[in-house]
């Protein structure tokens, strides 16, 4: 009954039902999983909790990631955020959450994968964040995050939500794209408006490749979580603005799965090409080699 | 269809759902395969797993399995450490394991009695493992289900058997695979089931005569991505 693949379907549900996304998402949970509304919503909110408590361990200004590349940043940006700076407070604590979830993954702390791992830092950050300029509960937190869930799963339908199957577009991309949706939703928009603001976020990162430095998931994955969450609270606010993606969310996905299937594997997650293989990259990972086989 | 907590979760320790989260899951795996914690254990890592484990923390995830530990256990960071108050001794060697996933380890475990367990597994992504051998029987499954391995005399009639008891406890199997053993009389029975599997159903099967082993992995539900 409240099944949906494309996101033409899943506006169609909100439409005849009268309902936004994250009810018809939720319906369409207890549908599949058999759970009940109950279940379903306290796993969602654990999940939040672990969002906001990864926020906490990365703003450790003494935080070190396993490769030791990263940490540190989130607490430099909070820091200046304070001070005059170019985005405003809104975007620059946003990045600041991102940037401390996705260190707090790299030191080998608890995060909820959003989609991946690698790209854990956008959604929470952006949520958050707006949580506290904006005054929003706990509650509205939990029912965007069943938006974003709604994003994403069009997506996994109808692409990838893996870097080593579409390159990064299909996971900081999708990320990207789950909290545009989300932060319109949180605004007041409409459920068109938030697929609007996840096309418009994807169509901004179409084509962004996958090239983890030696390897790992640290350079540069953490920073993009943080550009890649700008990139989401813009395309929200256009939307919001009330300007349309000329091309559908669901036309997106689908160029974003293609562009990704023509990606050259070097792109794609193996470290062989982009960032991975500049002089700098090579020569770290040459070092994290050598001092691997010392033991 | 896709849950929704495919999209948001599963709650993992990081930094990598490959290399840290899968890593963890086969270790919890082995653990439950020798059924008690061994007092040694090398792991073999092949391909991507040689290349980045240090960074990846892939060996802290695959000791703390070892230990028991979830791959949403903030223990892991710190399982040398832990290992070594308990006792336990553990090396990690970089190893050609030939045709095998980039991502895959040779868990070699040897428990208090002298005996030694062997287990070869792959993190195939978004924290989902599959194993392909154990003790050197080349066999496969998952770990997403309760799983009930049995080590037989490749005889006819065994599977019967064996399905009998399971069938008669009202369990439901959701897959069962049988395997053989290139060198001949061995043969091996890998059954997911739907449910939880009581001890004394294991002993039931123990019992039978074609049997030689029986093990019990249950995992829980695969972290998926
Ligand atoms: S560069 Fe690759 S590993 Fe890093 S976040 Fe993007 S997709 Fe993930």
């Amino acid at each position: 009954m409240y099944q949906f693949r494309k996101g033409t379907e899943l506006l169609n549900l909100c439409q005849r039902y009268e309902l936004n996304i994250d009810e018809i998402i939720l319906r369409c949970e207890m549908e599949e999983s058999g759970q009940s509304r109950e279940q379903i919503w306290d796993l969602m909110q654990d999940n939040l909790q672990v969002m906001q408590d990864s926020i906490s361990r990365g703003l450790d200004p003494d935080l070190k990631s396993v490769g030791g590349l990263v940490g540190g940043n989130a607490s430099k940006v909070q820091f200046y955020m304070e001070k005059d700076n170019l985005c405003g407070k809104t975007i620059l604590k946003a990045i600041t959450y991102a940037l401390a979830v996705s260190e707090c993954n790299a030191a080998m702390g608890k995060i909820v994968a959003a989609p991946t791992a690698g790209a854990s830092g956008i959604l929470p950050g952006i949520l958050v964040a707006l949580a506290e300029e904006k005054d929003y509960s706990q509650e509205e937190l939990v029912k965007a995050l069943f938006v974003a869930a709604a994003v994403g799963k069009i997506i996994a339908a109808n692409a990838t939500l893996s870097g080593a199957e579409g390159g990064c577009q299909a996971e900081c991309g999708s990320a990207s794209s789950m909290a545009a949706a989300a932060a319109v939703f949180l605004s007041g928009g409409s459920p068109e408006m938030s697929l609007d603001a996840g096309a418009i976020a994807l169509k901004g990162l179409l084509g962004l490749v996958c090239d983890p430095v030696a390897g790992l998931v640290e350079v540069p994955c953490s920073k993009r979580n943080a550009t890649t969450t700008a990139v989401a609270i813009t395309s929200a606010d256009m939307a919001l603005a009330g300007i349309k993606s000329f091309i559908p969310f669901d036309e997106v996905v689908e160029a974003m799965y293609r562009v990704g299937k023509s990606m050259a594997a070097d792109l794609r997650e193996t470290a062989a090409g982009g960032c991975a293989i500049t002089p700098t990259a090579l020569r770290y990972a040459e070092h994290m080699l050598s001092q691997q086989s010392e033991g | 269809m896709t849950s929704v907590f495919q999209i948001i979760g599963p709650v993992m320790v990081g930094p990598s759902s490959s290399h840290t989260a899968g890593a963890a899951r086969l270790g919890n795996i082995a653990r439950r395969i020798c059924d008690e914690e061994p007092v040694r254990v090398d792991f073999y890592l092949h391909g991507s797993f040689a290349r980045t484990w240090k960074g990846h923390g892939t060996g802290k995830a695959l000791l703390g399995g070892i230990m028991g530990m979830d791959p949403a256990d903030e223990r892991i960071a710190d399982s040398f450490y832990l290992a070594a108050e308990t006792g336990m001794q553990y090396n990690f060697h970089t190893a050609d394991l030939g045709e095998v996933h980039p991502n895959s380890v040779k868990i070699v475990m040897q428990t208090a009695d002298g005996r030694i367990w062997e287990m070869l597994g792959s993190s195939i992504g978004g924290g989902k493992v599959t194993v392909s051998s154990i003790n050197g029987m080349d066999i496969e499954f998952s770990g997403d289900y309760p799983t009930v391995i049995t080590f037989h005399r490749d005889q006819p009639g065994a599977v019967a058997q064996v399905s009998e008891i399971i069938s008669r406890h009202n369990i439901n199997i959701a897959f069962l695979k049988v395997f053989r053993s290139s060198r001949g009389s061995d043969a091996s029975m890998v059954i997911e089931c739907d449910q939880e599997v009581e001890p004394e159903l294991l002993e039931e099967i123990k019992a039978l005569q074609v049997i030689k082993e029986v093990m019990f992995i249950n995992a829980g539900l695969t972290p998926a991505k």
